[in-house]
């Protein structure tokens, strides 16, 4: 997996490129946690180029979002793909995010 | 080092081959091995890529199960993978050595309060993914019935 994280305005946004596994979730947990650290509390994972979230990379997730929420922040995901949005309305967790189709309109009113 | 088997299969019954891998209990190659694993499971095909995230997604769902929840990530346990080619699907086995589970039992991770868990999405997912799913008596191997191409 490969993270790239950029800022818009006050959002960091995070891509995710290729899996997003038990293998390198703790990778996500750390770029995430550092930032809210420091400060951040708009975050959007850019997952255009993400194959694969298994149920740890989902549990990671939502990991990262109660800890989010609990300072005061918020996480939005854009760009499934159509088998991994099928997985988070499979696992309901499409209540927990807001999953925006694209980047831009993640963006939009952020 | 991951090696996967291949064995001949029985045209009598429909099966084109055999595939056999041995995991050690170390979630660090379950990556590695899933792709590998995968890989020879479609060669010679060309799945679209939704065969290709179901056959990978189940399988190490299978695999991430049986080596954390199964054998406890024991060093000294193994997890082993089994894959009947058929002509158009494959049905994959994975066993562990642990005691099993009963996966009646398995609370459903959908209810509200659940969500916010980390863990227990597995089996759900694999069930969502594969044409058809069974488990032995015991609870420690799963069989799965996934598309190959």
């Amino acid at each position: 997996m490969g993270l790239t994280t950029t800022t818009h305005g006050d959002v960091t946004i995070v891509e995710v490129e290729g899996q997003l596994t038990v293998g390198n979730r703790q990778d996500l947990k750390q770029v995430i946690q550092e930032a809210a650290d420091g400060g951040a509390r708009k975050f959007l994972l850019d997952c255009t180029e993400t194959g694969y979230i298994d149920s740890s990379g989902l549990g990671a997730l939502v990991t990262i979002s109660k800890r989010v929420r609990e300072v005061g922040g918020q996480i939005r995901l854009a760009a499934l793909n159509d088998d991994l949005r099928s997985l988070f309305e499979l696992t309901k967790l499409d209540t927990l995010f807001a999953i925006y189709p694209d980047r831009a309109q993640a963006l939009d009113g952020y | 080092m991951l090696r996967v088997e291949r064995l001949p299969g029985r045209p009598e019954d429909g099966v084109e081959a055999v595939l056999l891998l041995v995991v050690p209990s170390d979630l660090g190659l379950l990556d590695e091995a899933v792709d590998c694993f995968v890989a020879l499971c479609v060669e010679g095909g060309e799945p679209t890529p939704s065969t290709r995230f179901r056959l990978r997604s189940a399988i190490a769902e299978a695999v991430s199960n049986a080596i954390a929840r199964g054998n406890e990530s024991n060093p000294s346990k193994a997890v082993a993978v089994r894959a009947e080619l058929r002509e158009r699907h494959v049905r994959v086995s994975v066993s562990d050595e642990g005691l099993g589970f009963d996966p009646d039992t398995v609370p459903d991770p959908r209810e509200p309060e659940a969500r916010e868990r980390p863990c227990g999405r597995g089996l759900l997912i694999i069930r969502h993914l594969a044409d058809h799913v069974a488990f032995n008596t015991k609870g420690n191997t799963i069989w799965m019935t996934l598309p190959r191409w």
